[in-house]
């Protein structure tokens, strides 16, 4: 008898059921945390402005949203509700000191480059919204798989904006890595190697200065809102 | 004057919301009625006024290798910085809470939610970076503040008037938003030609 409601219990409940891939899923698009919830805007515009930063801190972001989960999770039962914040505070703090100290080893420019923003990953209200949304009353396993989820979610939109900033902004890909690549503007390689030509005729393209401003990541999430709410009716501000 | 200039810089030119885009959250969540945005931009000018002194004694004399320590140990700087924040929001809002219950009642749940606002954060860690001393931290903090409430008003009453304007309806509301701060956002850098630190 208690080997049967065992079975039941583990086939109820599939290590990475429906329930599991609607978490990671439902972040990318119907419940997406910066066009839906609207989280974490802060710490996401002002380093987006070069695509290899934006896939950094992407990832770190994923990394402390995952974890952050689980510890929480693990401690909820255990955390008095009147100092919920500061605990879940102190478990993000942690996390991003870890990913600070990490960048700072192993990759230096690109932690001059981020400043404060990998700092304020711990102010990212998606990492916090889903630390009191979801953890505190979630098993580990499940917020898991929610914190990568909503990081994916963030993390894509980051890299969708970056993609254009940097291309209309420099007119390169990925500057700064070893695969960096001019992709238009006057002095594109690419275009010569493609089109086989010395392309004057394609050198109109002068850099567009407002893109590399953070003012143009505002737009970009502005028409991205508008393109994904053009198709996903339910989403749209009736008041 | 010197503090003058910092205040009138960090409010206008290096405007926390509309140059450095910190604070966005609450800033487009609070932001759909004028009331709420004066409330809640008085709280974040109070708090950055506080914690701005608090964070940089902090830094100064706990966390640098020159302090009471005698080690380095700046990377305790997040975990303090964030738990006088949360510990600031807390008094402050016990405080208003027994001096003006009006007040508390206006504000709601947007006094706690001040802990997580970027812009707190983000200004202690430049007056970090920026290497400013004692009376510039204050300055910064009170302009850095007084940017915020200037830039939360702001949008928050273009809000009140669009609401009435003919816009397409899947970019109504948020998607609006948006492209109006990063109109707002090149509005301001106009501001850029005006450097005080030149005079």
């Amino acid at each position: 008898m208690a080997e049967t409601l065992e079975t039941k219990k583990t086939a109820a409940e599939p290590l990475f059921g429906k329930k599991e891939r609607k978490l990671i899923v439902d972040p990318l698009n119907d419940n997406n945390p910066i066009t839906v919830q609207v989280l974490g805007i802060c710490s996401a515009l002002a380093v987006t402005s070069l695509l290899y930063p934006s896939i950094v801190i992407s990832i770190a972001v994923v990394f402390v949203c995952a974890f952050a989960n689980v510890i929480t999770s693990l401690l909820r039962n255990n955390i008095p509700k009147s100092v919920r914040l500061i605990v879940q505070l102190v478990v993000i703090a942690t996390l991003v000191t870890v990913v600070e100290l990490v960048l700072k080893a192993f990759s230096y420019p690109v932690y001059k480059n981020l400043s404060v923003y990998i700092g304020l990953i711990i102010t990212n209200c998606i990492v916090m919204g889903r630390l009191e949304a979801f953890a505190m009353a979630n098993k580990p396993w499940r917020s898991f798989i929610d914190g990568i989820g909503n990081g994916l979610g963030y993390g894509a939109i980051l890299i969708i904006v970056a993609f254009f900033r940097e291309l209309f902004g420099k007119g390169t890909l990925f500057a700064g890595t070893p695969i960096a690549m001019n992709i238009i503007g006057p002095d594109s390689p690419a275009v010569d190697y493609w089109l086989n030509t010395n392309a004057e005729w394609l050198s109109w393209y002068s850099n567009n200065n407002i893109a590399v401003l953070p003012a143009a990541a505002m737009f970009i999430i502005g028409i991205l809102i508008w393109v994904q709410r053009s198709y996903n009716q339910k989403l749209v501000d009736v008041s | 004057m010197e503090l003058f200039n910092i205040f009138i810089k960090s409010a206008f030119i290096d405007n926390l919301v509309l140059s450095y885009f910190l604070g966005m959250c609450s800033y487009l969540a609070v932001s759909k009625s004028v009331k709420t945005a004066f409330g809640l931009g008085m709280a974040v000018i109070f708090v950055l006024g506080i914690t701005m002194p608090i964070n940089w004694l902090i830094n100064e004399f706990l966390l640098k290798d020159t302090g009471i320590f005698g080690t380095d140990l700046t990377f305790l700087r997040f975990i303090l910085f964030i738990a006088v924040i949360a510990s600031m929001v807390q008094l402050v809002e016990m405080v208003v809470e027994k001096v003006s219950p009006a007040l508390y009642n206006a504000l709601g749940i947007f006094l706690p939610l001040i802990t997580v606002n970027c812009a707190i954060l983000g200004g202690s860690l430049f007056m970090v970076s920026r290497e400013y001393t004692f009376g510039e931290s204050v300055s910064f903090g009170l302009g850095g503040g007084f940017g915020w409430f200037l830039a939360i008003i702001a949008i928050a009453a273009i809000r009140e008037k669009i609401r009435y304007s003919d816009v397409p309806p899947a970019l109504r509301g948020l998607g609006m938003a948006f492209i109006l701060t990063g109109l707002m956002g090149i509005a301001f850098m106009s501001l850029m030609g005006i450097d005080p630190g030149s005079y």
